[in-house]
């Protein structure tokens, strides 16, 4: 097979993990909250995932399921982070950037602590499942038809998210408010209920994230480690995309390819490189960030910079 | 008259703690009628507004619309009943576009079709002559563009009462002459129009009737046709109100501060301060009169080093070395490193004079934390001088350590005077420093205004209320939008001569642009 060919296939799959994450960003931020809680959100998303196929192995329930049930729980554990999030930055008025990044924190420890508990009670049972996350028609691992359930719901989520944002009156509304909250709540918009519902959502999204770099990209035990690592991209992708979620699509895919490239680059060229030197080519993916932050700066376009009421909380007039 | 009455205001009051905004206001509104609602700033002309559009709610008195008694809670409930503002600062999302912002939080029950909400907005605009493009993002708009979304959004929710919140102080004479006809049209399409405003001319101009209001009651409603500009000043300004403001006669008066030919044009382009020219002098008080947003603070910051006009010069008469020097395009530092002692209490207390977080002695440190060449902070003298104004000024506080930001208005404002006193300024400027301050606590700041006076300190006294004026300036320069329109000597003038002042130069606008339309006819 062609060495090209496959190192996009397989970047492919990682990317849906930034995808998730991402567009769960996107969606937060557009409602003016920064949630640097996301890397622990996709974590808490993994365990939970992995939990429930834990209790639902040796089960009667049809495996399509266990996959959908697994799935929700992961939903639900996100928007449950995104809860306590919400509550914390929209109802209190916490600053965002602390709450977030206790909300890693939380979630990454959380996160360890249940998954060790599994592996020490009964093993890593939760990878039963793992087929179950394939189509049935999945043969060769390197064709696009091994691509799982998890993908193209990646991409429908991305899809839905931004005919959303673009073409609803929904959207329209959640984009004033993270623009403008002061006009939006004047016009006669709840406000508060879009930044929570926007928030909790987006938190459950990318809380699917964590699960399916669990149970379809890396399948192992030792995966969970990784999604914190995974999960700080997706957030840097959200600037990458400049906030859409059409073009994180193929954001995500060219970040799984930026990630990869220090295993996969030395044999698509054919050389030699030193085994220290592929730290350097991982951090691709931040310098890119960087390189397009620099540039949407200096562009100064209206339409690429990040919504004016990220990261501000919103206090109605009293007067 | 024979016109239906569209809404109707009884005996209705507003207190903002024990200040009344508006009392006993009753007001009635015709349909197809353009009413002025007419007052000084601070007269409760917004407040009666507001209460209408649902900003505010009455504490008593009754509201109805079309005969029907009505309770307005919100904006929503006054869209419900026709009712629109349209106020002063534009609620507009800058990234959208027009029609999105006009359909912005409109639940009709229809689908979501931008080409359909564009549509419907160029037929709406076509109808009252708007020159709008419904795609067009508000953020490559003109402010006179933005105004007409703003309008539009009104329009749009179906109102026919509309309120609008001084429409013509964003706009150039032209704009303006452009709205009114949009304005005179939708009068003729029977819809209802109050305007606010305390531009004569423009009252003048456009009204059918105008209602005057004062100090936060209805003085009267009176038919625009059979009044006059200084009838209607008259009503506005009011009998003369003694203050006993103590005010002794300027001693050893010599010239500080010499403004010359300042101009200045603001990040729209809008020109600001338009060739300003006066002397400030040593002991004592020049007071600045004039409608808010006039140019006063563009001016005083000038002054202070913290903002740069275009052309024109400062001088300043260093009363110890008798050199003069000119303080324009320096910034504050400059300026106080070449010995001018210039004390500036701004308009805006806790944002450009105190740090909120900061407890008194820290704030005073503001003024002195150069001094000294150790790396660690001196924090003894300010706290002994915190300790001193807390004594001196009869400051309300726990003690020196509480943050300023828990203070009451006067108190901060007490703190902020204190500290500018004491670094002995020689030119002292203060921009409303008795805003929102009860009875007692003005007259403090006066007694301490006059005390530096009688120092030989030049005093620069930016007001609002023109009995104050009159009584504790010694000489009072009006400005109007960003000009000059008259320096008076305060022991000889009347607040009926500076309200007139105050209200000049769009009338010399007007009569300016006639002379252009002559010469081209000519």
């Amino acid at each position: 097979m062609n060495p090209f060919l496959d190192y996009i296939l397989t970047s492919i799959p990682l990317g849906m993990t930034f995808l998730y994450g991402c567009t769960g960003e996107i969606l937060t931020e557009k409602a003016g909250h920064l949630n640097l809680g996301i890397p622990g959100i996709m974590c808490i998303g993994g365990a939970c995932g992995c939990f429930a196929l834990k209790l639902m192995n040796g089960t009667n329930i049809p495996p399509a399921l266990i996959v959908i049930i697994s799935i929700l729980c992961a939903f639900i554990g996100g928007i449950l982070m995104g809860a306590v999030y919400s509550f914390l930055t929209v109802t209190l008025k916490a600053n965002q950037n602390v709450t977030g990044l206790a909300m890693t924190t939380f979630g990454v420890g959380t996160t360890k602590f249940i998954m060790n508990g599994m592996a020490g009670n009964g093993g890593t049972i939760y990878l039963y499942a793992l087929d179950y996350f394939r189509f049935p028609f999945a043969e060769s691992t390197n064709s696009l038809k091994y691509n799982g359930v998890m993908v193209y719901l990646a991409l429908i989520i991305a899809l839905v998210a931004s005919f959303v944002l673009t073409r609803t009156r929904v959207g329209l509304h959640l984009r004033a408010v993270g623009e403008n909250p002061a006009t939006a709540d004047a016009v006669g918009i709840n406000v508060t209920m879009y930044k929570y519902v926007a928030t909790c959502i987006g938190s459950g999204i990318a809380a699917l994230g964590g699960l399916f770099y669990i149970m379809d990209y890396a399948g192992s035990y030792e995966a969970y480690k990784s999604i914190e690592a995974l999960g700080w991209l997706a957030v840097a992708l959200v600037i990458f995309t400049l906030w859409k979620p059409h073009i994180s699509i193929v954001g995500s895919i060219l970040f799984g390819m930026l990630y990869l490239a220090g295993s996969r680059i030395p044999t698509l060229l054919k050389i030699q490189l030193d085994i220290s030197a592929t730290p350097l080519l991982q951090m691709l993916p931040y310098v890119v960030t960087i390189i397009v932050l620099i540039v949407t700066s200096v562009s100064k376009k209206r339409e690429n910079q990040p919504p004016a009421g990220l990261g501000l909380p919103y206090f109605r007039e009293e007067r | 008259m024979s016109k239906p009455v569209a809404l109707e205001l009884k005996n209705v009051s507003k207190y903002f703690g024990s200040l009344a905004a508006n009392k006993n206001v009753d007001l009635t509104v015709y349909r197809g009628e353009i009413l002025a609602i007419l007052g000084e700033n601070g007269c409760g002309k917004t407040t009666l507004m507001n209460m209408i559009a649902g900003i505010y709610y009455p504490d008593s008195g009754s509201i109805s619309v079309d005969g029907q008694e009505v309770v307005i809670r919100s904006p929503k409930d006054a869209f419900r009943h026709g009712i629109g503002m349209i106020h002063q600062h534009f609620k507009l999302v800058d990234l959208f576009t027009a029609a999105e912002n006009i359909v912005l939080g409109v639940k009709n029950g229809q689908r979501y079709n931008i080409k359909e909400v564009n549509r419907k907005v160029q037929e709406l605009a076509d109808k009252y002559g708007f020159n709008v493009d419904p795609k067009k993002k508000i953020y490559e708009m003109s402010v006179s563009e933005k105004q007409t979304v703003e309008i539009l959004k009104v329009l749009y929710r179906g109102a026919d009462i509309l309120i609008l919140d001084e429409p013509s102080a964003v706009l150039t004479p032209q704009e303006t002459d452009k709205l009114f006809d949009v304005l005179r049209r939708m009068r003729e399409d029977g819809k209802s129009i109050l305007i606010i405003t305390h531009k004569l001319h423009e009252v003048l101009s456009i009204s059918d009737r105008v209602a005057v209001l004062r100090k936060g009651e209805h003085i009267a409603t009176v038919d625009t046709a059979t009044t006059t500009a200084s009838a209607l000043t008259e009503m506005m300004v009011g009998k003369k109100v003694e203050l006993n403001i103590k005010r002794p006669e300027p001693k050893n008066t010599c010239d500080r501060l010499e403004v010359q030919g300042l101009n200045m044009v603001d990040a729209e382009g809008i020109k600001v301060l338009d060739n300003i020219s006066f002397t400030a002098r040593a002991g004592e008080i020049l007071g600045i009169a004039g409608i808010a947003g006039s140019g006063q603070r563009e001016l005083l910051e000038s002054i202070a080093g913290l903002c740069h006009p275009v052309t024109g010069k400062i001088i300043y008469h260093n009363p110890k070395t008798g050199e003069s020097e000119d303080l324009r395009d320096k910034d504050p530092v400059a300026i106080r490193e070449l010995g001018v002692r210039l004390s500036f209490v701004p308009e805006d207390r806790l944002g450009m004079g105190l740090v909120g977080n900061m407890d008194i002695v820290d704030n005073m440190m503001l003024r002195s934390y150069r001094k000294g060449h150790s790396i660690f902070v001196d924090r003894k003298k300010p706290g002994d001088l915190a300790k001193k104004i807390v004594e001196e000024l009869e400051v309300a506080t726990p003690s020196t350590k509480t943050p300023v930001r828990r203070l009451s208005g006067g108190n901060v404002q007490k703190v902020l005077v204190g500290r500018e006193i004491a670094a002995s300024p020689t030119v002292l400027m203060a921009a409303y420093p008795v805003r929102g301050l009860d009875i007692n606590s003005s007259y403090t700041i006066y007694d301490l205004l006059t005390e530096q006076k009688e120092k030989g300190v030049s005093v620069i006294f930016v007001g609002e209320d023109l009995d104050v004026l009159v009584e504790l300036c010694d000489r009072i320069l009006v400005v109007c939008a960003g000009r000059i329109t008259g320096i008076l000597d305060g022991r000889n003038t009347t607040k009926e001569e500076i309200g007139l002042l105050m209200t000049k130069t769009e009338t010399s606008a007007e009569t300016e642009k006639k002379e252009v339309t002559d010469n081209e006819n000519a």
